[in-house]
C-alpha cells in the first residue's frame, strides 16, 4: 500500500479478503488497515461492497478467502457477540432496533449493568442510556419504546449504542445519511475526542465533504475490487470521486429550465393536531418545489398526509383540480400522485420479495388483463425502470432485501416513477445514494418536470435542495415559516428559516 | 423572503413527562384492564348468586385456574420469543399419565413430580432444537409434536386409566387441600408465575427473550445467542406443562389418553386474552395468568348466574375477538401520542 502508513500495527486489518454471495462476487482481495487513534473513510458506490466489508470485520460474515487480523493476529469472529467482545462497535447502515424495548434496553441489552445476584440494574440502564444522550447532545426520552422513532432518531441511539461500550475500533457504516448538520457536527465531535483517545474509527459516507472534514485516510472500492488506499490530505473531491466511478462525473445538478404550467397540486391549510399546522402551498406543473427545513420539523407528515397515507383535521388537497378524499392512498394514486416514502425498509419495499415483483406492486392496473396477472408486463416494466435507474442486481428475480442499501432505494424509486405520475412527492430520495447516481436521479427529476410533471421534493441535503429546487418552503415545529424563490434562496437563509432564527452559522455540512 | 408564524416555544419537558406517564399507563392498563373485567365479572355473579363467592367457591375458582396459569405462564415466554408451543396439551397428558403409573406402583410423589417435570422439559428441548435449528416456522412443528406425543401417549396408555384410589393419600390431599381458602396447588402456580416474571424482567437472559421476539435480526447483530434462548423458552414451557400434568393428577386423580387434548387452544387463548402479542416481544406472564384466570372463571360463572355451559366455547372466543380488538385499538393510540412526543422533542432539541 502507501509508504505513509503508521510503522505500528494495525488493530484491526483484512488482507486479502473475499466473500460471495451466491453469484455475487460482493468483496475480492480486500486488504483494509485500521491504526490507533486513526480516522479511516471507505468509499464507493452503491453496491460497491462497503457494508459488506464492514460486516466481515463485525462477524456477521466470514470471509471466503484472506483473513481478519487484530492487533496482527488472525482471528476467527463466529458471531458478532465475538467482534464485540474484541472491543469492535459496529453502527449498521440500516438501524437495528427492539420496537418493542425502551430505548435504553435497546442501547444496553445483552451488557446491561448489573446488581445482586445477576440482576439487571434497570436504574443505571437508564442513567446511563440519559448520560450518553447528554453527551451527545440529544434530547431523546431513554424509558419510550424504540417503536416510532424516525429515522434519524432510530440512527442516534444506534451511535449512543456503539459508543456505549469502550470500543478500540468504532465502524460507522453511513451513520449520517439521516441526520441534519447540527447532529453531524454534535457526532463529529465526540467521534474526534474518541480517536484523540487512541480508538480506530471506520467511516461510510456518501457525502464526501464528511469524509474530508473527519478522516485522515481514505480507502475506495469499486465493484467489490480494493483501488486504492491513501491519505486524504492532498486529495480533491474530484479525485476521489474518480476512483469511485472510474471516470469524470457530468455536471452535479443538472437543473433544465422548464415552462411552468398550471396548479397541479394545491395544498390549503392542512392541519394535524400536534403535527403540523396551517400548512398551504402550490406546486405547478413543470416546477420542483423543495420542502426544507430541519429532520423532524414535520415535512414527512405533510407528505404522507397529502398522499392520504395519514389522516389529517383539517383543510384540504386537490391534485390537478380534482379534491383528494382524505385517507384514500389509491385513490391518490389514480388520480395522478405518487409518494416516495422515506423509510424505504418499513414503507417503501417488500423486503423478502423480488426486484421485479416490488416495482411490479405499483402497476397492477396496466399489467393485469382480465384481472389476471401478466407476468411477462410485469417483468419488462420492472426491467425497463430497474434498467432506467442503474439498479445493480444479478438477477431481476432477486429479494430486495439482499441489493446494497443505496441500490434498495433505486427501487423504490423506481417503482413509483413507473406509475408515470402527474404530480411526484419524493422524501429523502437520495439518502444514501452514491454520487454518480445522485446525479442520474437528479437528472431524472428535472427531465420529469420538463415533461410536466410537478415534484415535490422533501430533502435535508441542503446542496442538493439550492441546486434542484425553483421554489423553497421551509418548516419548522410544524409551520411554513419561508418561502423563498431560487435567487432568494442561500444556505443561510434557507437555515435561518429551518431553525427558526435569524442569524445562524450555516450547517456544519 | 416572507417570514410567516413565529414558532412557539412548548413547555417541552414537562409535556414529555406527562406523556411518558400517559404512555406507561396504557402499556400497564393492558394487564389491569383483563383484571378489572375479571373482577366486575365476579362481583356480577356475586350479586345475582351470593353463594358463588363462598369460601368453597374461591377454592374451586383458584383450583380450576391453577393448571391453565401454569401452562398458560409458559406459553407467554414461548410467545414472547415469536413462537408458539402447540405441543402442551398432549405433553401435559403424558407426563401427567407417568407419574400416575409411577405413583400407583407405589413411588414417592416428590419423585413423581420431578419425573413429570423431567419428561415435559426433554419434550421442550425436542420441541425447541427442531425450531432453532431447522428454519421450520414453529406452528408447524409444534403442531408435529403435538400428533408424534399424542400418538406414543396412546399406544403407551392404550385403554387404561388411573383412578384416584390407587394413589398415594398424601398426594391427592395435596391435591385438595389448602392454607385457608388458597389451595396448595394455587399457592405453587402463583410461585412459579412469579419466579418466571421477575426473571423475565430481572436477568439478561430474560431481557433478551424479548429482545428475540421483537426483532430476530437486531438479536442476531447484538450478538444474542438466538437459539439458546429460544431453547431455553421451550424447555421451560415444556418442563410447566409435565408440572401442569402432575398437578391435574393430583387434582383430578384421573388420567387417560385423552388428558389434556385440545387443551393448547385453551392456552394460547388465555395468553393473547392476557395481553402477550402474537408478534412477540411485548406482554407479561403476569397478564397471561390473567387471561387463564379470566377464562377459567367464565365456566365456574355460566353455571352459577343459570346459563347453560354451551356457551362457554363462544364466550371464549368472543374475548379472544375483543382482546385483538383492544391491543390493535391500544396500539395505534399508542403509535399517535409517540409521534407528537416525538414531534415535541424535535422541536424542543432545536429550539
Ligand atoms: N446477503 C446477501 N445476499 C446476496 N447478495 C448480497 C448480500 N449482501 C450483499 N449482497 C450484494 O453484495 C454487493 C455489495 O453490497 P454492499 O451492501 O456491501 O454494498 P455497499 O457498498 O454497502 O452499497 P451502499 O452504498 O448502497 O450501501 C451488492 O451487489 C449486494 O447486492
Ligand atoms: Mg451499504
Amino acid at each position: 500500500m502507501t509508504e505513509s502508513e503508521p510503522e505500528t500495527t494495525p488493530v484491526l486489518a483484512l488482507e486479502g479478503v473475499s466473500k460471495s454471495f451466491g453469484a455475487v462476487r460482493a468483496l475480492r482481495g480486500v486488504s483494509l488497515r485500521l491504526y490507533a487513534g486513526e480516522a479511516h473513510a471507505l468509499a464507493g458506490e452503491n453496491g460497491a461492497g462497503k457494508s459488506t466489508l464492514i460486516k466481515t470485520l463485525a462477524g456477521v460474515h466470514r470471509p471466503d478467502t484472506g483473513q481478519v487480523l487484530l492487533d496482527g493476529e488472525p482471528v476467527q469472529f463466529n458471531g458478532p457477540a465475538d467482534a464485540r467482545d474484541a472491543g469492535v462497535a459496529v453502527i449498521y447502515q440500516e438501524p437495528t432496533l427492539f420496537p418493542d424495548l425502551s430505548i435504553a434496553e435497546n442501547i444496553f441489552m445483552g451488557r446491561q449493568p448489573r446488581r445482586s445476584m445477576g440482576r439487571v440494574d434497570h436504574r443505571s440502564v437508564r442513567g446511563a442510556a440519559d448520560a450518553l444522550f447528554a453527551r451527545l447532545g440529544v434530547a431523546l426520552d431513554a424509558d419510550q419504546p424504540a417503536r416510532g422513532l424516525s429515522i434519524a432518531d432510530q440512527q442516534l441511539v444506534e451511535i449512543a449504542k456503539a459508543l456505549s461500550f469502550d470500543a478500540r475500533v468504532l465502524i460507522m457504516d453511513e451513520p449520517t445519511a439521516a441526520l441534519t448538520g447540527s447532529e453531524v457536527a454534535r457526532l463529529f465531535g465526540v467521534v474526534r475526542a474518541l480517536r484523540e483517545q487512541g480508538t480506530a474509527v471506520l467511516f461510510i459516507s456518501h457525502r464526501l465533504e464528511e469524509i474530508f472534514d473527519l478522516c485522515e485516510r481514505v480507502t475506495t472500492l469499486r465493484d467489490g475490487g480494493w483501488v486504492s488506499s491513501e491519505p486524504v490530505a492532498g486529495l480533491t473531491e474530484d479525485d476521489l470521486v474518480r476512483r469511485m466511478v472510474g471516470r469524470d462525473l457530468a455536471e452535479l445538478y443538472p437543473k433544465q429550465d422548464t415552462e411552468l404550467g398550471e396548479v397541479a397540486l394545491d395544498v390549503r391549510r392542512l392541519t394535524r393536531e400536534g403535527v403540523f399546522t396551517d400548512v398551504s402551498f402550490q406546486v405547478r406543473r413543470g416546477e420542483i418545489v423543495s420542502l426544507a427545513g430541519l429532520v423532524g420539523a414535520g415535512r414527512s407528515e405533510v407528505a404522507r398526509a397529502v398522499f392520504g397515507v395519514d389522516r389529517f383535521d383539517g383543510g384540504e388537497v386537490e391534485v390537478l383540480g380534482r379534491r383528494l378524499k382524505p385517507g384514500a392512498p389509491s385513490l391518490a394514486m389514480h388520480a395522478g400522485l405518487a409518494l416516495v416514502p422515506e423509510d424505504r425498509r418499513a414503507q417503501g419495499l417488500v423486503m423478502d420479495m423480488s426486484i421485479e415483483r416490488n416495482i411490479g406492486l405499483t402497476g397492477f392496473a396496466e399489467t393485469t388483463r382480465a384481472g389476471l396477472m401478466n407476468r411477462g408486463a410485469e417483468r419488462s416494466r420492472s426491467l425497463d425502470w430497474a434498467v432506467r435507474l442503474q439498479v445493480k442486481y444479478s438477477r431481476i428475480a432477486d429479494v430486495v432485501g439482499t441489493l446494497s442499501g443505496g441500490n434498495q432505494q433505486k427501487v423504490v424509486l423506481a417503482k413509483w416513477l413507473a406509475t408515470n405520475p402527474q404530480v411526484l412527492i419524493v422524501d429523502e430520495p437520495t439518502r444514501g445514494i452514491d454520487v454518480g447516481t445522485k446525479a442520474e436521479v437528479h437528472r431524472l427529476l428535472s427531465s420529469l418536470a420538463a415533461e410536466g410533471v410537478a415534484v415535490l421534493m422533501i430533502s435535508s441535503d441542503l446542496p442538493e435542495v439550492l441546486g434542484m429546487a425553483d421554489r423553497i418552503l421551509v418548516m419548522h415545529e410544524g409551520r411554513l415559516t419561508a418561502e423563498l424563490t431560487r435567487g432568494e434562496a442561500t444556505e443561510e437563509t434557507v437555515m435561518a428559516a429551518a431553525t427558526g432564527r435569524v442569524n445562524r452559522e450555516g450547517k456544519a455540512a | 423572503m416572507t417570514l410567516t408564524a413565529p414558532p412557539v416555544a412548548e413547555d417541552a419537558p414537562a409535556e414529555g413527562a406527562a406523556r411518558r406517564r400517559f404512555i406507561d399507563k396504557v402499556f400497564k392498563a393492558r394487564e389491569l384492564a383483563v383484571a378489572a373485567v375479571l373482577v366486575l365479572m365476579l362481583l356480577a355473579t356475586q350479586l345475582s348468586n351470593t353463594e358463588f363467592l363462598s369460601r368453597q367457591g374461591i377454592t374451586d375458582l383458584l383450583l380450576n385456574a391453577t393448571i391453565l396459569v401454569l401452562v398458560a405462564t409458559g406459553q407467554a415466554v414461548v410467545v414472547i420469543t415469536r413462537n408458539v408451543d402447540l405441543s402442551v396439551g398432549s405433553v401435559l397428558g403424558i407426563s401427567a399419565f407417568a407419574a400416575g403409573n409411577y405413583l400407583q406402583g407405589g413411588g414417592s410423589s416428590l419423585v413423581a413430580v420431578v419425573l413429570a417435570v423431567g419428561l415435559g422439559a426433554l419434550f421442550g428441548a425436542l420441541n425447541g432444537a427442531l425450531v432453532s435449528l431447522g428454519k421450520v416456522p414453529a406452528l408447524v412443528v409444534t403442531l408435529g409434536t403435538l400428533y408424534i406425543v399424542r400418538g406414543i401417549d396412546s399406544i403407551w396408555v392404550g385403554s387404561r386409566q388411573i383412578t384416584a384410589d390407587s394413589l398415594p393419600d398424601g398426594f391427592v390431599d395435596f391435591g385438595h387441600n389448602g392454607i385457608w381458602v388458597v389451595p396448595y396447588l394455587a399457592l405453587l402456580a402463583g410461585a412459579v408465575l412469579f419466579c418466571v416474571g421477575y426473571y423475565l424482567r430481572s436477568y439478561r437472559s430474560g431481557r433478551e427473550m424479548y429482545a428475540l421476539g421483537s426483532s430476530p435480526e437486531a438479536a442476531q447483530l447484538a450478538g444474542i445467542p438466538v437459539r439458546g434462548r429460544i431453547m431455553t423458552a421451550y424447555v421451560l414451557c415444556g418442563a410447566l406443562a409435565g408440572l401442569a400434568g402432575a398437578l391435574y393428577l393430583a387434582r383430578f386423580g384421573n388420567v387417560d389418553s385423552a388428558t389434556g387434548s385440545g387443551y393448547e387452544l385453551t392456552v394460547v387463548s388465555a395468553v393473547v386474552v392476557g395481553g402477550v402479542a402474537f408478534t412477540g416481544g411485548s406482554g407479561t406472564v403476569y397478564g397471561a395468568a390473567l387471561g387463564a384466570l379470566l377464562l377459567t372463571s367464565i365456566n365456574s360463572v355460566l353455571p352459577a348466574i343459570g346459563v347453560s355451559s354451551v356457551w362457554v366455547t363462544a364466550i371464549n372466543g368472543i374475548l379472544l375477538l375483543l382482546a385483538i380488538a383492544v391491543d390493535r385499538i391500544l396500539a395505534l393510540r399508542v403509535a399517535a401520542v409517540l409521534r407528537k412526543q416525538a414531534a415535541r422533542m424535535r422541536s424542543a432539541r432545536h429550539a
